[in-house]
C-alpha cells in the first residue's frame, strides 16, 4: 500500500505541476482569481479534513473489535466524502456557467483534469468505505479485520493529504 | 508457543495505539491550521504570505501522514517507500518547472 501511495504522489505531482505551469494560460476564458470561491472551497476542505478524523476513529474501533462503531464511522466518513464530491460537482457547474469548460483554455483543462482525478479518487474511496462497511456487517472478512479497515483508511487519508496540497497551491496561492 | 507468538505480535501491532481523544485533538489542530490558511485570503500577511502558507501545508501534510496514517509508528521501511516516492515526485517536477522557466518572474 505504501509503495502504491508513493507512486500516486508521482501521478498527482505531475498533474499539480502541469496546472502550475498552465494556470496563467486563460485564453479568452475566466482567470482563476475571478472564478474561485474560496469560502465555499474552504468548507469543502474542512469536510474532507474531518472525514480523516472519522476514518481514524473507524480504524481505532476496528482494533477494539467494536464492529458497530467501526461501521458507524465508516458510513459517516463515506457521507463526508460524498458531501465533498457533491461540492465539487456544484463547483464545476458554477464554473461552466461562468464560462470555464474543459476546452476553454489550458488553465481550464489542467484544472479540471487535476481536480477531476482527485474527485475520482474520493469517489472510489467512498465506494471502498461502503463496501467495507457492508462486508463487516455481513461478517464476510475472514482475515485480519482491523488491517482491512486500516488499508482502506490509508487510501482515504492519502486523498486527504493530496487535497491539503491542492487547496494551498491551487486555490489559496493566487495565479 | 504459537499463542505466545501471536500475543507478542498483537502487542507489537497495538503498542503504538493513540486514544480517540488524541485523534480528536490532532483534528482540532488541523482545523485551526486550516482556518489560519483561509485567513491569508482575507488578511494581508505581506512577505510572509507564501512561506506561511507553504509551512502550514507541510505541517498539515506531515501531521496526517504521521498520526492518522500511523507512519510515525510503522517500520522505517514504509517511511522510506512513501517519502522516496514523494521526494522523487518533488525533485522531478521541480526540475520540470525549472526547465519551463516557471520560477522566473
Amino acid at each position: 500500500m505504501w509503495l502504491f501511495l508513493g507512486s500516486e504522489c508521482l501521478l498527482f505531482g505531475g498533474l499539480i505541476s502541469t496546472y502550475m505551469l498552465y494556470r496563467g494560460r486563460v485564453a479568452d476564458g475566466p482567470h482563476p482569481d475571478q472564478i474561485y470561491d474560496i469560502p465555499f472551497t474552504s468548507v469543502s476542505s474542512f469536510v474532507l479534513l474531518m472525514s480523516s478524523l472519522t476514518m481514524v476513529l473507524a480504524v481505532s474501533s476496528a482494533k477494539r473489535k467494536d464492529d458497530a462503531r467501526t461501521n458507524l464511522w465508516l458510513i459517516v466518513t463515506a457521507i463526508l466524502g460524498a458531501t465533498f464530491v457533491g461540492g465539487q460537482v456544484y463547483e464545476y457547474t458554477t464554473f461552466v456557467r461562468e464560462g470555464l469548460k474543459l476546452d476553454t483554455s489550458l488553465f481550464g483543462s489542467s484544472f479540471y483534469v487535476l481536480t477531476g482525478f482527485h474527485g475520482l479518487h474520493v469517489s472510489v474511496g467512498v465506494i471502498m468505505l461502503l463496501a467495507t462497511a457492508g462486508i463487516i456487517k455481513k461478517n464476510r472478512i475472514t482475515g485480519d479485520k482491523p488491517e482491512v479497515v486500516e488499508l482502506v483508511g490509508l487510501y482515504w487519508h492519502f486523498v486527504d493529504i493530496v487535497w491539503i496540497v491542492i487547496f494551498t497551491l491551487i486555490y489559496l496561492i493566487p495565479a | 508457543m504459537s499463542t505466545e507468538t501471536e500475543t507478542h505480535d498483537h502487542d507489537h501491532d497495538h503498542g503504538h495505539e493513540m486514544s480517540d481523544m488524541a485523534y480528536i485533538k490532532i483534528a482540532l489542530i488541523l482545523a485551526a491550521i486550516t482556518a489560519l490558511e483561509v485567513s491569508t485570503y482575507y488578511v494581508d500577511f505581506g512577505v510572509l504570505f507564501m512561506p506561511a502558507l507553504l509551512a502550514m501545508m507541510v505541517i498539515k501534510f506531515v501531521m496526517v501522514v504521521s498520526y492518522f496514517m500511523h507512519l510515525k509508528f510503522e517500520s522505517s521501511w514504509f517511511s522510506f517507500l512513501f517519502y522516496t516516492g514523494l521526494g522523487l515526485a518533488l525533485f522531478v517536477y521541480i526540475v520540470m518547472l525549472t526547465t519551463f522557466k516557471f520560477f522566473i518572474a
